[in-house]
């Protein structure tokens, strides 16, 4: 099953196609597939092929031309991920500045911001860090406590973030930080964008599960930043950071997900070469597998073409996270127990192949983007009604 | 393809649920399971005449509608939503379609115009004692002159069928026959059912005359097609079954009060609601899918899309409704709350086309696995 976006779009998908086909070799093409939101493997290699990307014009292909965008619209968008995803290329090292920070740039920021900052973004010259999370706040993010205070014509800001994303690598943060020190949960909060390259910055990295430096915390120790580097308004920060969490579980599940469908076929190779899918309750769990990525993938078009269409999408477009996660999950444990002992034996330097890598990070999915409780709330009250849980 | 439903398709969803809200309320359903003939024929008639539902899918030259699976997809959303008693299923989903299926022009024009304007109620009976739904669960014969003699067993809706497609075996191979309820040596019995809403009958054939649809022997390939198709439809009244359940569930947590809270802020009870709507828009994708693989024409696609909404959609419209009946608590276990109503829908439609292991293993066939 394809979705058939009609004639006008197709000399963009066709050029777009060929020019993946020209410019995924080499170097690039043995890095098909790697990487994700929680996988920092392959890191110059795939900065590399973001500014093969960009030397393309392919980076930011809905943004304005103003900006150094394609001025395209939505169903580019979702095309160029569609075709992005089936020729495996690898995932975007600068996915958080072009998921997140230009989307929220372009909807809430000034005209000055947008001319300062999105060019670099889209020219790969500048790299940026999400600095909403906090230690011991998890997906609470109305708790925040890094704090800013105005001080002149400057902002000055202390506190901790944590998780963020290839923050190690980070010029600029977004910092979601407290600016009226009276204020409780998401009132008071402001949207502050920060240069890293300051005495006041200091940003560490933080080993995942899978042994890389993918994360980092950062300590905001008087970092200072201009007072006009305000996203949308101050003390409106909650809404700026929800705008841009909306827009994160909107569409970067999608190229994700077609991944998913590889490994499932990879599965039930290595099924096949274990003689696994004559044993009854192993081929039950490899059939449920496909049908899981075949299911996530139909939920997928089910909500693109409601974009497409100007719908506002269904329930589908909410379940679908709680969905794709927990089931990739079962994917890689089943894929770990066919490969049986061999798939125990990592490389040098805890060096893990893409099986053992996937299921590892598999793990963060079900926490990451709002964690499944949190996922199960937001259906809960959100979608079906249901009363709030007591909160103080 | 168009993958996301027009205003019109909207209007025919809320047309049909307003007709249904009025004439299958728990009040009608009730009345017509616990009745042996369980059907409200002027429902039927009204069904047919005013709201083309019979003949949605069936093309106009034969009466009907000429409208797409997407469409029919809605409609049976919508009855298994409302958990309709009547023999819709048997009729359209099974009967008309082994009609517009079999390489028989002449008894396309001859039957299905009854179907779509309400005056016949039709059903394929091709199970047998065996309970199997493939080609080798087909026992029963024909002679040479097209005479029948066995049993068919679990037929849907058989008890009230005006018109029988049967299933037969003859020399050359499985063919498919039409066969009037009172043609002599025909006798059904209604088998007492766990699921009340949805009839079966046993139907014995003695020396039946037959009509031979299309060229002998070489009927499965069309039956099985026909499987598929009703495998899609009953995917997606399922899903309606199950939106359903979870409707009177979220209702339910709502307003029930246990330890000075509404049980649905618990997050026992959210979550569990929150599971079951992600296990809805999943089996809801799953046959969206069946519907717009029937609708793009490719038989191999539908074929897997059909065992996989089966598959997927059973045992996800069982688990909904057996979560329904925890979240109701005690009250939801008793006869006078409709909750096993659904529960009883679920595990009968589980088994009406196959098990989800039989699908599964459709699946894995049409995979290579």
């Amino acid at each position: 099953m394809e979705l058939d976006f009609g004639p006008a779009v197709r000399d963009f998908r066709d050029e777009l196609r060929d020019w993946l086909a020209e410019h995924l070799v080499g170097e690039f093409a043995e890095h098909k597939g790697v990487g994700g939101p929680t996988d920092g493997a392959a890191w110059e290699v795939r900065l590399a092929w973001d500014r093969e990307l960009s030397a393309g014009n392919w980076l930011g292909v809905g943004w304005p031309k103003e900006y150094g965008g394609r001025g395209l619209g939505l169903v580019e968008e979702i095309v160029f991920e569609y075709e992005y995803a089936r020729a495996n290329a690898p995932y975007r090292a600068t996915c958080g500045a072009l998921d997140l920070l230009g989307p929220m740039l372009l909807a809430m920021g000034s005209e000055e911001q947008k001319k300062r900052f999105l060019p670099p973004i889209l020219a790969v010259e500048e790299l940026w860090g999400q600095g909403f999370s906090e230690p011991g706040a998890g997906s609470d993010l109305a708790s925040v406590r890094t704090r800013a205070e105005l001080d002149g014509e400057e902002w000055v800001i202390d506190g901790q973030k944590v998780w963020m994303s290839f923050g190690d690598h980070a010029d600029w943060l977004y910092v979601l930080a407290r600016t009226d020190p009276d204020s409780q949960r998401h009132k008071g909060l402001t949207m502050l964008l920060v240069p890293t390259d300051q005495p006041g910055v200091d940003i560490r990295p933080i080993r995942n599960l899978a042994g890389q430096d993918e994360f980092a915390e950062v300590f905001l120790s008087g970092a200072r930043t201009s007072a006009d580097l305000v996203v949308g308004e101050v003390g409106g920060g909650w809404r700026t950071a929800m705008t841009t969490l909306g827009i994160e579980r909107g569409t970067t599940l999608l190229p994700l997900q077609l991944g998913y469908e590889r490994e499932a076929d990879a599965l039930i190779e290595l099924a096949r070469e274990r003689g696994a899918l004559d044993d009854p309750m192993l081929r039950r769990r490899i059939l449920d597998a496909w049908i899981s990525v075949r299911i996530m993938r139909t939920t997928n078009m089910r909500t693109v073409a409601e974009l497409i269409a100007g719908r506002t999408p269904g329930a589908q477009a909410t379940t679908a996270k709680l969905y794709a996660s927990t089931r990739h999950q079962q994917l890689g444990h089943l894929a770990m127990e066919l490969a049986g002992p061999a798939g125990q034996i990592v490389g040098e330097d805890y060096g893990l192949d893409t099986r053992q890598r996937s299921f590892l990070l598999s793990l963060a999915e079900t926490i990451y983007g709002g964690s499944s409780e949190i996922q199960r709330n937001i259906i809960g009250e959100q979608v079906l009604g249901l009363p709030k849980d007591p909160r103080p | 393809m168009d993958l996301t439903f027009s205003e019109e398709q909207d209007e025919l969803r809320k047309v049909v649920r307003a007709f249904l809200a009025r004439h299958s309320d728990e009040a009608a359903v009730r009345r017509l399971a616990a009745d042996p003939h369980g059907l409200d024929t002027v429902v039927w008639r009204r069904m047919a005449t005013e709201l083309g539902l019979q003949g949605l899918a069936i093309p106009e030259e034969y009466g009907g509608s000429g409208f797409g699976y997407v469409d029919l997809g809605i409609v049976f959303e919508e009855a298994g939503r409302a958990l309709l008693c009547a023999p819709y299923f048997a009729t359209v989903a099974l009967a008309a379609e082994a009609l517009l299926r079999c390489d028989d022009e002449r008894a396309r024009a001859d039957l299905l115009p009854g179907i779509t304007s309400g005056a016949t109620v039709a059903t394929l009976a091709l199970t047998e004692e065996n309970g199997r739904w493939d080609e080798t669960g087909i026992g029963l014969t024909a002679g040479d002159d097209n005479r029948l003699t066995g049993v068919k067993t679990y037929v849907p809706d058989g008890h009230l069928a005006d018109l029988f497609l049967v299933a037969a075996r003859t020399a050359s191979g499985i063919s498919l026959f039409a066969v009037e309820a009172d043609a002599p040596g025909l006798t059904r019995t209604l088998l007492p059912t766990l699921d009340q809403t949805r009839k079966q009958a046993r139907v014995e054939f003695r020396d039946t005359p037959a009509r031979l649809l299309g060229t002998e022997g070489t009927a499965w390939p069309a039956l099985r097609r026909t499987l598929a198709t009703a495998s899609v439809l009953l995917a997606a009244e399922q899903v309606g079954g199950a939106a359903a359940a979870l409707d009177t569930a979220v209702s339910y947590a709502r307003i029930r009060v246990q330890y000075g809270r509404p049980i649905g802020s618990f997050q026992g009870v959210k979550h569990k609601c929150a599971d079951m709507l992600t296990e809805i828009e999943s089996a809801r994708s799953a046959a969206y899918g069946g519907l717009w693989a029937l609708d793009a024409g490719d038989e191999t696609q539908t074929a897997i899309a059909a065992a996989l909404a089966q598959a997927f959609c059973s045992e996800a419209f069982t688990k909904v409704a057996g979560d329904s009946i925890q979240v109701h608590g005690g009250i939801g276990f008793t006869w006078e709350h409709p909750a096993h109503l659904y529960l009883k829908r679920a595990k009968s439609s589980e088994v009406l086309l196959g098990t989800p292991a039989y699908h599964r293993e459709l699946l894995a066939a049409r995979l290579g696995i």
